[in-house]
């Protein structure tokens, strides 16, 4: 069972309401992760307006993340990329029944503020933006909505999970149409994960005990994740994920969900390729069915792509 | 109903639940629409009903389990599983939905009635079929039942909100118990079984 407990003792993100003799509280750890295991098995879509949020429910998104241009155009454009328009996120709060998600600037506790407050229902502190704090993430105990992060390996992802995120997802190489990057995040995480297990399973607290100093995380969070034997929030694939086969492969490295970005609404047959990520998603255990899927896109409408390799700017080293 | 959303924990709960009583069987995720001619009991995860209406009606599935329903497979739907057993919905925000239902709850429920995210909680609630102790409620975007029709029993009110009803041997949850780490109505739940 994935933990549903706070490491903190009273995070400033609690709203306690007393209602008739009863105590209602919002903001807790279980209603933030629990956020997140609701969209479990589910296609999170990258949209920059109304049309494409409505093209997303319709093709079977469990969420929605507004942005004001999707990756591949955040990198095609250079300059400062921020936090999408209030107006697009509420224009599309109103239109869809879905969850809507929005990136903010890691370290930009103000960005998250305004989001918040507007009442997206998952903040996204996004390597996608211009990094506004190159020391500090934001400190998401202190948020009523819940946070989703990136990492690119085990390290990352509990130190995020420390500052509060209540789901983590591969960094991936946002806006390159190419999987190879979330692959590499997604196995070195397991990875590491199995090398702390079997520490525990050994009953070496001394090894254990600097894992976690390597890891750069505390003993506490280790030996909780050594013990559980995988992360303790959900955890999505992110970064470069274009095709019906993309996201099977990712489900079946160990996600539990995927986000697209530029890979739906890049292509020229979004709608379709949608709906057949959403198949692939669910049925990624049944090759017939992806197979299905994968023929219900055209590769020569993909987005075109990029090779890793030789990018100006690697997104995935921003924030550690 | 092994789709999208919570469906891990649903399993586990039930697996303990199964153990406490001394049942012996199996719990398993299904997916396919053979797989619903197998079981003895259904339950139908939190998670977006939209998703499971869109995969369901792709493979079949939600109807070979009307179909069951009909003949009296025992179901229980927690939040958007309540929603996907409703006869009708309607968003808070959005108004009519016009999505895939299987339609056999005798209720009519709104969608995302508490607000957003931010506004998810948890409360302690009265169910008065579990007896006197409060059961720990978990609210994530959840529905409530605006009305209800023949047949359906009221099994639990938060104010003016109805979150918990029961229609033969179909029980109706806007919460989530199986976050709570209170197995009572997974118990309760087999008792129907």
């Amino acid at each position: 069972m994935i933990s549903l407990v706070s490491p903190i003792e009273k995070p400033k993100s609690i709203k306690i309401e007393r209602m008739e003799g009863l105590e209602l509280i919002r903001g807790t750890t279980l209603v933030k992760r629990g956020f997140a295991h609701m969209q479990k098995h589910g296609v999170i879509m990258d949209v920059t307006n109304v049309e494409q949020a409505q093209i997303a429910e319709e093709a079977g998104a469990v969420a929605v993340m507004v942005l004001d241009k999707l990756p591949y155009d955040v990198r095609k454009a250079g300059g400062v990329s921020r936090t999408a328009s209030l107006k697009v996120i509420e224009e599309v709060m109103d239109h869809i029944t879905i969850p809507i998600m929005a990136k903010c600037r890691i370290g930009h506790t103000y960005e998250a503020k305004v989001l918040e407050e507007i009442g997206v229902d998952m903040i996204d502190e996004s390597e996608v933006l211009t990094p506004a704090d190159e020391e500090r993430h934001i400190w998401k105990w202190d948020f009523t909505t819940p946070f989703v992060c990136g990492a690119r390996d085990l390290g990352e992802a509990l130190r995020r999970i420390e500052e509060g995120a209540s789901m983590i997802r591969t960094k991936g190489e946002p806006g390159t149409g190419n999987v190879a990057e979330a692959v590499k995040h997604i196995r070195i995480v397991n990875n590491e994960i199995s090398k702390l297990k079997a520490l525990y399973e050994a009953n070496d607290h001394q090894e254990l005990i600097k894992e976690a100093r390597n890891l750069r995380v505390s003993y506490e969070i280790a030996l909780e994740t050594a013990k559980l034997g995988r992360l303790p929030v959900v955890n999505f694939a992110a970064g470069g994920i274009a095709t019906p086969a993309d996201a099977a492969l990712m489900m079946r490295l160990g996600c539990d969900g995927i986000f697209v970005g530029s890979g739906i609404f890049k292509s020229e047959d979004p709608l379709e390729r949608a709906r057949a990520i959403v198949l692939a998603t669910t049925f990624y255990d049944e090759p017939e069915i992806v197979t299905e899927a994968q023929k219900m896109v055209d590769e020569k409408k993909s987005m075109l792509g990029m090779d890793t390799k030789n990018l100006e700017l690697r997104m995935q080293e921003r924030g550690n | 109903m092994g789709f999208q959303g919570n469906i891990e924990e649903h399993l586990l709960a039930t697996k303990l639940a199964m153990r406490n009583k001394g049942i012996e069987g199996e719990a398993s995720i299904i997916k396919r629409p053979r797989e619903v001619d197998e079981i003895d009991g259904l339950i139908i995860p939190g998670g977006e009903s939209t998703v499971m209406g869109i995969l369901g009606s792709f493979n079949g599935v939600l109807n070979r389990i009307k179909e069951r329903a009909m003949e009296g497979l025992p179901i229980m739907g927690t939040c958007a599983g309540l929603i996907m057993m409703a006869k009708r919905t309607y968003d808070r925000v959005v108004g009519e939905t016009h999505q895939p239902l299987l339609g056999i709850l005798n209720v009519m429920v709104e969608r995302n009635s508490f607000g957003r995210q931010r506004e998810s909680f948890e409360l302690p609630l009265k169910i008065p079929v579990l007896g006197n102790k409060d059961f720990p409620g978990v609210f994530i975007r959840a529905p409530s039942i605006k009305e209800c029709y023949e047949g359906v029993e009221v099994l639990c009110m938060l104010r003016e909100h109805i979150v918990g009803v029961k229609q033969g041997k179909l029980l109706g949850l806007a919460f989530h118990p199986e976050l709570s780490g209170d197995l009572r109505l997974h118990e309760y739940f087999l008792d129907l079984i």
